[in-house]
């Protein structure tokens, strides 16, 4: 595959053609799905049917087939849209992957408002805080293809229960950095910004004449405390998160519970927008664009009056 | 000498009304007040290809309590099979009691689902056996029980469907029918599954022969189901 095409190949294209070599090289591995994407998986359907299934537009049993799998020893990957996914299914995650205490590997697209001209209906900005509120679980928002593979592939060869949330947005540059640890891209003395997944990019243009300390993480549960904690000089952080606004506030605030703060959280509003356009009409919509950043961010590092 | 100085497996059908009465204290509560009693005593007497002492075979057959409301009945049984110590049934819903008014599988040996919710137990019985079929245990039962209420939860339609489309006749629903869903199923539960492919049977739900002989039956390439009829809740019981 040239370089070309790698760099154009987007997350949801990746997840497919490494879950296909997992299926292939693993048969522990299996894969659930609910009509979405079966187009892309079915030659490896094909060839292995007796591990990956389309139980159609079905997300509760979507859900509960993962659960079932994984009680007879199976690993199960599970996709769909992220609304479907979470939301419609929570009971269903709650309950047949938490309760039963077994493991599965969720993996959503469409992921806040990548599908924008599809309405609120095809949009949950809010997964990632629903998939908090339950205990053990590992949520992953990668933020360019190859951490998406990454970050696929150690969630496959573990046992627990994960969420991998793929967008179509992504940063140019990859950080594929040890599991679950956030990377430091760069310093400064005014403050640390925390960007999440595809919020690199964005940050990065934002404050780029900006004294702050840029930290980067693809996972968010748990939350890398210890990485901000080392990073912290000026105790002023901003939390620039791809999802609902605050959705790790309050792990931030747990990890520097000992370190009085500051705290800027940045994100989705709460408002439903009820607008179609592009993501990028939503980005400027919730402040998420490099201009409606710096404007939050610089207003906030400001000397206090 | 006491049902709880008795061993399993000397246990039998007639200890189990004084085993349910070590969790309920109620010299009145008769057996015949479970619904579930009877088909469970037959699967787990006859019909399950389970023991205590195989709790982690992957061969085993796998029940799956999905009503699991009103679990007396359940637990008299596990211990009167050998899975709890009898004693364990007096400290029903203490704190430090693995049991209480729904099974927990993590707390209780030979549980396969934690259950309590309802219409989670057949969606994660079409799961597991896909996945024992696609490991090479295609062989292994699974028999989940729900209740005729219990169907009115949207998520066992979707699992109904799918069964036939994958063929799974490793799997067996029993449906204890005391009519007690609100809006009632005109036509008869066993009509819901028959569109649908599944083989049906229509039993009287306290004759252990006629479940054993419905139970035992393998319908090859599609899911079966047992409606088992009792008494309905308002029903006088002798």
């Amino acid at each position: 595959m040239s370089v070309a095409i790698k760099s154009t190949e987007t997350m949801r294209e990746r997840f497919g053609a490494v879950t296909t070599e997992l299926l292939d090289r693993d048969d522990s591995v299996a894969l659930v799905l609910a009509d979405i994407s079966a187009d892309q998986f079915r030659p490896v359907a094909a060839r292995h049917p007796d591990r990956a299934f389309n139980v159609g537009i079905r997300e509760q049993l979507l859900v509960s087939v993962g659960g079932g799998l994984a009680l007879t020893g199976l690993r199960p990957i599970v996709h769909t849209y992220a609304p479907f996914l979470v939301e419609r299914a929570f009971e269903q995650v709650k309950l047949d992957l938490g309760h039963q205490d077994v493991g599965a590997v969720l993996v959503s697209i469409g992921a806040s408002h990548d599908r924008a001209d599809s309405g609120r209906t095809h949009q949950a900005p809010g997964d990632v805080a629903l998939i908090g509120t339950l205990p053990r679980w590992t949520v992953h928002v990668p933020g360019h293809p190859d951490e998406a593979e990454a970050l696929l592939r150690s969630s496959v060869a573990d046992s627990g229960r994960v969420y991998l949330r793929l967008s179509e947005r992504a940063n140019t540059r990859s950080h594929v950095g040890r599991r679950g640890r956030a990377v430091r891209i760069r310093s400064g003395d005014a403050g640390t910004v925390v960007a999440v997944g595809p919020m690199l990019d964005p940050v990065l243009d934002a404050t780029r004449d900006l004294d702050v300390t840029v930290l980067y993480a693809a996972t968010v549960r748990p939350f890398d405390a210890p990485a901000l904690r080392s990073a912290l000089g000026e105790p002023n952080v901003v939390l620039v998160e791809p999802y609902l606004a605050g959705t790790s506030t309050q792990a931030v605030t747990d990890g520097l519970r000992d370190t009085p703060h500051r705290r800027l959280a940045l994100g989705v509003h709460d408002a439903e927008l009820h607008r179609y356009g592009t993501a990028d009409d939503h980005d400027r919509a919730h402040g998420l664009d490099a201009a409606g950043l710096r404007r939050d961010i610089t207003r906030f590092l400001e000397p206090a009056p | 000498m006491t049902v709880a100085t008795l061993t399993p497996p000397t246990l039998g059908y007639g200890d189990l009304s004084p085993l349910i009465r070590l969790m309920s204290g109620d010299e009145k509560h008769e057996p015949s007040a479970h619904s579930t009693l009877d088909v469970l005593w037959v699967l787990y007497d006859r019909i399950l290809d389970v023991a205590p002492d195989r709790a982690h075979d992957p061969a085993r057959d796998r029940f799956v309590l999905s009503k699991g409301h009103g679990p007396m009945a359940y637990f008299a049984i596990l211990a009167a099979k050998g899975f709890l110590p009898v004693d364990t049934l007096e400290t029903f819903t203490d704190a430090d009691s693995p049991l209480g008014t729904h099974p927990d599988r993590l707390l209780i040996p030979g549980v396969e689902a934690s259950s309590g919710s309802l219409g989670h137990g057949l969606p994660l019985s079409i799961g597991m056996a896909l996945g024992l079929h696609a490991q090479g245990f295609g062989n292994s039962r699974i028999v989940c029980l729900v209740g005729d209420a219990e169907l009115d939860e949207g998520s066992n339609h979707e699992a109904i469907a799918v069964a036939r489309a994958f063929g799974l006749d490793a799997l067996t629903v029993v449906v204890i029918d005391n009519d007690s869903a609100t809006h009632g199923w005109p036509g008869g539960i066993a009509n819901r599954f028959a569109v649908e492919g599944w083989a049906t049977a229509d039993v009287y739900g306290r004759d252990h022969e006629q479940l054993t002989a419905e139970l035992s039956v393998h319908h090859a390439g599609r899911p079966n189901v047992v409606v088992a009829h009792v008494e309905s809740p308002g029903e006088a019981i002798e």
